[in-house]
């Protein structure tokens, strides 16, 4: 990753640039890509990705996030949906990531990636539920140690630094997951967990689901950094990336990095290059900061159909299979979406009762004041 | 260390985070230069040594980890106490105390939870450098979700603490560094807590109360006795917990006194004795036989140590505001 040389033995190829400088240190940041647009090759698949039936499974699950993202948009857009972060156009990422983890590692996303947590096994009835307005939504019976979904950008690194001193403390082999976006690692709590996970070797894997745009501030005006994977070098760890819109490079990339993480080797960044298809969330108008042509581009690189095509080339998909993948994903959807719909509100007590473990004394009158007016609303 | 010893604030504290230690080892202590160097008070001396690397971690200097850190591994099961250096330097925490310590119970209703503590040395009087005499209590009591817990005397720092660590959610534990060394008391090292929530009565009066905590505390007793020499019997309550204020024993002694002042070493405006000014006029205004009023620092930016002394209130002032406090009944 990187190369140390002393005074007496420059590295190859780099000369002192006026006497007196020593070239002492230089970096280099590798990107993994395996199926480009159109499911061509660029390299062969690695043995860990050889094998159809994973393949199909990361496909179904890309479409399936796909199909669901669909549906909240469309629920958002007809009243029955708060305000949604489309994940449209970065599927592999949470896929592929989500995909590689193990069941007892923790996830710590940001609030774009219902794709991983789908994968990690968390319902899209409580992604609806928390999407809609409840907090229910985070009380998920999929991983019960998986952290909530990050609003405030990057604030959640820290705390994946934490899950992972628990996971070293309690010296267990499962790794801490964090992921986030570009913008986030322009924030000081990222630099602020790479550095002490870099200290302490933490069981820690940065995923930065670089998808061109925060909001309406681009990559290029986000950082003069080349890459983001080389902010982990600054920290002393290893950074790389991958095409975050090819799943199979997503999955052994991270695949990889978590097998070097078990086996002690302290903590990894990945950075997944993919674009936000949508806008930023449900209020937003990315037309007012984007041209449509640079949108249209990027559809060629699109993940889902990506994946589709090299599977049709390899004979391991008909059109058979896709028409009964999408009915089934709907249906899915759509039974969830009900599940969702049919859930009733929470009575107003809840505001109080998960504040503390026990609710103090002090606060009870409150709690009776809420539930008396509610009570009053609903009887007139 | 013997189970009965005269000891001053900062080692009632390193007493408690022993203690506590000791008894539990899923107990953590992160922070800056809190391992071989002890804290730059030596709140955490000896531990490192006693408990191991592990499980007394120094970090980088980096406030907003620390919080953030303590944040996730108190969510998988440990229970982490965080020191900040100095309450000037807490303010980056803020944002994870504020969107995540005092709200991962509630967003995941109960799934995960945060028993956490915070500690910080705050307040002024020890001429320290800039940004090191804040008092930011009130910028924590804002926040629902968080205990903001603040001790007075050695004993009352030993099992206060002892009480935060234990908690299971998180709590905002605010050393008076002025109290460090201020004076001894016998603390025995039996363990037990000294409630959370409850405010404490350390002196019966009955012409006026006054409420204080931290660092004031001391200098509200002193007051005390000098109001009795004048024929004023003071009662003063010591807040201890306050968020979420329990107002029940103020208002009680307000009703029988019917006179208050409340005595903060903070700013004035938006600082805690609004509230509990506020809980006053709330519950027991007819029984009041003068206007509330408070004795604080000024509203300015805390100034450097040479005029330190005449930011900050003392016996002086608190004597003088319940003087007027009588006279206006």
């Amino acid at each position: 990753m990187n190369s140390r040389t002393n005074k007496a033995k420059p590295a190859d190829g780099v000369r002192p640039i006026d006497e007196g400088m020593t070239h002492i240190a230089r970096f280099d940041i590798f990107c993994r890509q395996y199926i480009a647009p159109e499911g061509k090759t660029v390299a062969d698949l690695p043995e860990a990705a050889n094998d159809a039936d994973l393949l199909k499974t990361l496909y179904r699950q890309m479409v399936l996030t796909r199909i669901f993202d669909q549906k909240a948009i469309a629920l958002q857009r007809t009243g029955r949906l708060g305000t949604y972060a489309s994940v449209l156009g970065q599927e592999a990422v949470g896929t592929g990531v989500a995909s590689a983890m193990c069941e007892d590692d923790i996830l710590l996303p940001s609030f774009r990636e219902h794709g991983a947590q789908l994968q990690r096994g968390v319902s899209m009835h409580e992604l609806l539920l928390y999407w809609g307005g409840d907090e229910r939504g985070s009380d998920f019976a999929g991983p019960r140690h998986d952290f909530p979904v990050c609003i405030p950008v990057g604030s959640h690194f820290p705390h994946a630094a934490g899950a992972a001193l628990a996971i070293k403390l309690r010296g267990s082999n499962d790794v801490a997951v964090v992921i986030a976006g570009d913008g986030a690692t322009s924030k000081g709590e990222f630099y602020e967990a790479l550095n002490i996970a870099g200290v302490w070797q933490l069981p820690l894997l940065v995923i930065i689901a670089n998808n061109q745009w925060a909001i309406s501030v681009s990559r290029k005006d986000q950082t003069q950094a080349g890459t983001l994977a080389q902010k982990a070098i600054a920290a002393g760890v290893p950074g790389e990336q991958v095409d975050g819109n090819d799943a199979v490079a997503v999955y052994v990339a991270t695949l990889e990095a978590l097998e070097a993480i078990r086996s002690g080797q302290g903590p990894r960044l990945i950075e997944a290059v993919t674009y936000r298809l949508g806008d930023h969330t449900t209020a937003d108008n990315a037309s007012r900061y984007r041209d449509d042509e640079e949108v249209s581009r990027h559809w060629h690189e699109d993940p889902v159909s990506r994946l589709r095509d090299y599977l049709t080339g390899q004979d391991f998909w008909t059109k058979q299979d896709e028409q009964s993948l999408l009915e089934g994903c709907r249906a899915q959807v759509d039974t969830e979406t009900d599940a969702y719909l049919a859930t009733p509100v929470q009575p107003v007590s809840a505001m109080f009762d998960y504040l503390f473990e026990e609710l103090p004394d002090t606060l009870l009158a409150q709690r009776e004041h809420a539930i008396k007016a509610e009570q009053g609303e609903r009887d007139g | 260390m013997s189970a009965m010893a005269e000891i001053d604030m900062l080692g009632a504290v390193n007493l408690a985070l022993a203690r506590a230690m000791q008894d539990d080892e899923t107990t953590l202590v992160l922070g800056e230069d809190v391992g071989i160097n002890g804290g730059v008070f030596r709140a955490t001396d000896g531990l490192q040594a006693r408990f191991g690397a592990t499980r007394v971690l120094d970090t980088p200097l980096a406030e907003c980890a620390i919080a953030g850190i303590a944040v996730g591994v108190a969510s998988q099961g440990f229970r982490p106490i965080a020191e900040i250096q100095f309450a000037g330097f807490i303010y980056p925490v803020i944002d994870q105390m504020l969107n995540h310590a005092s709200r991962l119970r509630t967003r995941t209703r109960g799934r995960l939870s945060c028993p956490m503590v915070l500690r910080a040395p705050y307040g002024g009087g020890v001429h320290a450098p800039e940004h090191h005499s804040e008092s930011p209590e009130a910028l924590f009591a804002h926040i629902p979700g968080l205990r903001v817990v603040i001790p007075s005397s050695p004993c009352r720092a030993y099992g206060l603490l002892l009480a935060a660590i234990r908690n299971p959610d998180p709590v905002v534990f605010l050393e008076p560094k002025r109290l460090y060394h201020a004076f001894k008391e016998e603390v025995a090292d039996d363990g037990q807590e000294v409630p959370l929530d409850e405010p404490a009565c350390l002196r019966q009066g009955h012409d006026v109360t006054l409420v204080t905590w931290g660092a004031m505390t001391p200098e509200t007793l002193r007051a005390a006795e000098q109001l009795e020499t004048e024929g004023i019997s003071a009662e003063v309550i010591d807040v201890m917990t306050l968020s979420p204020l329990n107002d029940e024993p103020i208002c009680a002694s307000v009703e029988k006194t019917g006179r208050c002042v409340v005595v903060h070493e903070a700013a004035r405006t938006g600082g805690f004795g609004a509230e509990i000014a506020a809980r006053i006029a709330d519950r027991s205004l007819t029984f009041l036989l003068a206007p509330v009023h408070r004795v604080t620092s000024y509203d300015t930016v805390i100034p450097l140590p040479r005029l330190e002394a005449h930011y900050m209130p003392g016996q002086k002032q608190i004597v003088e505001t319940a003087r007027e406090v009588m006279e206006l009944s």
